[in-house]
């Protein structure tokens, strides 16, 4: 970047340091407790069922599976995303949030939402999975929640949109600075993705589960929700990329490889997250083969992104560990910073998540997917995905976020590292374990301490799965006495934040057309009418809205 | 590193992940119009109240529609199937014909091509050949309430070509 002005200071961003406290502090109590319900379902999978002795507080494997998938994918993802890409992007911008009020009534918001959800939640009132596939039906309190939570996000959005506008006002010529470009694309693809989720809430279960009417349907339910259901995912992985583009190549001592190419990604995510959702839907009836081929193809197209991102990290990972002396074509992976635990923690997030990745693509295959749909080999992908790929990321940000923050340094660098090993190590013996007996025809999110009917082939694996998840519930233990420490007891000064990474190629090598808003959002909204248009037109048409709502817990 | 550089080792990574997903669009078509894999498709409503009146779910269980052909009438509901058991010939086609009474349930027959949601309102299909004598499991795939985990069924494959077949 030609001028590069002072970050600012601390006094001038008080009100965006503050925010952001309170949203990481909400998504670490929201993580604390997903992860302790975790621990409960490895141990229930290899035979040792502690919910009989839980009963007042968790009533069963399925009201303990609902907090583990809610709080950990919904809550803890939203929350530290709320808070990271706003003060990413005003680091980036160096301009302050355009609204004050917006911005702490769109955390009150928020908070106001999960509480309302929460209640129900925790009461057993609302134990219907993370994905609450009617006409299963929860407490309407648990909907209304939810929808709220939705709206604040967009909140963020707006906000997010008047301070970019306050800025460009500014700087008029100015290529957007790429955190800010990217945190606006995450906001910007979110809130497109999110109206499926929000018409399901408001036109179907909220009016059905206060009594305003009498029935739903399932199908439209379903397409509604994963209209949002896999772009969530991408909302939560771009937040990532956002920290592996623009700080991580620092952190490793280098350069971001390709500034354009990073762009052209993004821009990428943009368009092809949301019109992918029916394969997730494979195998329901009542969707024609013909639109399931091509959300198939959809997301294989959305994986040309994803590999661009894989060469772009890796390129600049190894830029910066050849500037400190690395050397060959392998070995200069053993010379970047590996005693840096927030640089560690998300180079091991990277490396799950090439797994991950290929996982994915076997699920987006529609003949594959009649294999693995809906059996453990699921869960462990989206352990992987979700629980190592975004959460390790998120974990090794807030090993210097925190310390930022809070004005403290880490308490302990040596307890963050071997945190973020036992994550990956114990996610990888967890996950290998899942998708293995997903092969072998284990349903997913089923209590395998009571099935009646367990293949004898599953017993050898199924003891891996509490190992696995023994380790991951140890790490985590590690990690927030690190977090409270560093918060309450740490005595040395922070170090400030890593600076965003330079590039080989800058900017100034990107085509402007990248900065036009209204072109990219126009072929975002134009390829979801034709993916999902006809599909959607055609159910609205001849769906009777009757099934009846039930609870069945 | 020269900028011009980085824009060709760029290239050299583009072209490929971009033959990347079309070639797996190939394969998919392939897999499906080739070697006949299919995914269950729009086959229709049904009244998940008026199940009992409708046919084919008013009579579930196993129906002969051809020689080594059969189709099976199923209907999910918590936390059953009906039927839950069913017997066939070795080297049978079959046809699972399945809906849902009440909240959404899942067919997965571990080790073949049959996986398919079972939703109140759709009518699902899904087909298998049955080669191998034996015992395979059926299950519910889906949460679906408290007891989801002893939702299954077994179909019994009889090597003898005479065997007896029909629902519980």
């Amino acid at each position: 970047m030609a001028t590069i002005a002072k970050l600012p200071t601390v006094v001038e961003l008080r009100n965006e340091y503050a925010v952001t406290k309170a949203y990481l502090l909400v998504g670490f109590v929201a993580l604390s407790g997903g992860v302790a319900m975790g621990l409960l379902q490895g141990l229930e999978n290899a035979g040792i069922d502690l919910y009989p002795n839980l009963a007042p507080v968790v009533q069963s494997y399925y009201h303990g599976l609902t907090m583990h998938g809610v709080l950990n994918v919904l809550v803890w993802t939203t929350f530290f995303i709320s808070g990271f890409l706003p003060f990413i992007t005003v680091q980036a911008l160096r301009t302050p949030l355009a609204s004050r009020s917006l911005t702490w009534g769109t955390f009150w918001l928020m908070l106001a939402g999960l509480v309302l959800a929460a209640i129900p939640l925790v009461g057993d009132a609302a134990s219907v999975l993370y994905t609450f596939y009617p006409p299963m039906q929860a407490h309407w309190a648990f909907y209304v929640g939810l929808t709220l939570v939705v709206v604040a996000t967009w909140l963020v959005t707006l906000n997010l949109a008047l301070t970019y506008r306050a800025w460009r006002k500014d700087h008029p010529a100015q290529r957007t600075p790429l955190a800010a470009f990217m945190s606006l694309v995450t906001f910007a693809m979110w809130t497109i993705a999110s109206v499926g989720i929000a018409a399901e809430m408001l036109f179907l279960l909220i009016p059905w589960s206060l009594g305003l009417m009498q029935g739903t349907d399932a199908l439209l339910a379903r397409v509604l929700f994963w209209f949002t259901g896999h772009p969530i995912v991408y909302f939560w992985v771009l937040a990532a990329y956002v920290s592996w583009y623009t700080l991580v190549p620092r952190q490793g001592g280098g350069k971001l490889f390709s500034d354009p190419m990073a762009r052209v990604a993004f821009i990428l995510f943009l368009v092809l997250s949301t019109p992918i959702g029916f394969h997730h839907q494979f195998t329901d009836p009542g969707i024609e083969e013909e639109w399931k081929f091509v959300h198939s193809f959809l997301t294989f197209a959305v994986f040309f992104p994803s590999l661009m991102t894989f060469f772009n990290i890796v390129a600049s990972l190894e830029n910066g560990a050849r500037a400190r002396g690395g050397r060959g074509w392998v070995l200069w992976f053993f010379k970047m910073p590996w005693g840096d635990p927030s640089f560690a923690a998300q180079v091991l997030a990277m490396l799950t998540f090439t797994f991950g990745g290929i996982g994915g693509l076997i699920n987006a295959s529609a003949n594959v997917d009649l294999i693995v749909h809906n059996t453990a080999w699921i869960s462990g992908h989206l352990h992987l995905t979700a629980g190592t790929a975004v959460t390790l990321t998120f974990m090794g940000i807030t090993y210097w976020l925190v310390p930022v923050l809070w004005k403290r340094a880490l308490w302990s660098r040596r307890m963050a590292l071997a945190q973020a090993w036992l994550w990956a190590a114990g996610m990888l013996i967890f996950s290998f374990a899942l998708h293995t007996l997903g092969l072998m025809g284990m349903p997913r999110r089923t209590s395998m301490s009571a099935v009646t009917y367990a293949l004898p082939e599953w017993q050898r694996y199924l003891p891996l799965i509490a190992i696995g998840g023994a380790i991951l519930f140890i790490s985590a233990l590690l990690y927030f006495l690190n977090m409270v420490l560093t918060m309450v007891a740490s005595k040395e000064p922070a170090p400030a934040m890593p600076e965003f990474a330079e590039a080989v190629s800058g900017p100034e090598d990107a085509p402007a057309l990248l900065d036009r808003w209204p072109i990219w959002l126009t072929v975002a909204a134009v390829l979801i009418l034709f993916a999902y248009g006809p599909s959607l037109y055609s159910l609205l048409r001849t769906t009777p809205l009757n099934n009846p709502g039930m609870r069945v817990w | 590193m020269k900028r011009k550089t980085t824009y060709y080792y760029e290239l050299f990574w583009i072209i490929p992940s971009l033959l990347l997903p079309i070639g797996m669009l190939a394969t998919l078509l392939f897999t499906s119009y080739g070697a006949d894999v299919h995914l269950p498709g729009a086959e229709g409503r049904v009244d998940p109240a008026k199940l009992d009146s409708t046919p084919p779910f008013d009579n579930p269980g196993v129906v002969q529609v051809g020689p080594s052909r059969y189709e099976v009438r199923m209907v999910g509901e918590i936390w059953s199937f009906n039927p839950s058991e069913i017997h066939l010939p070795a080297g049978s086609e079959v046809t699972f014909v399945a809906t849902s009474r009440d909240v959404v349930h899942g067919l997965f027959i571990p080790r073949t091509n049959v996986n398919v949601m079972v939703l109140p309102g759709q009518i699902a299909r899904a087909t298998a050949r049955f080669d191998k004598p034996g015992t395979y499991l059926f299950i519910c795939h889906e949460y679906c309430g408290a007891g989801h985990h002893t939702m299954a069924g077994q179909i019994i494959v009889d090597a003898a070509d005479n065997g007896d077949r029909g629902g519980k």
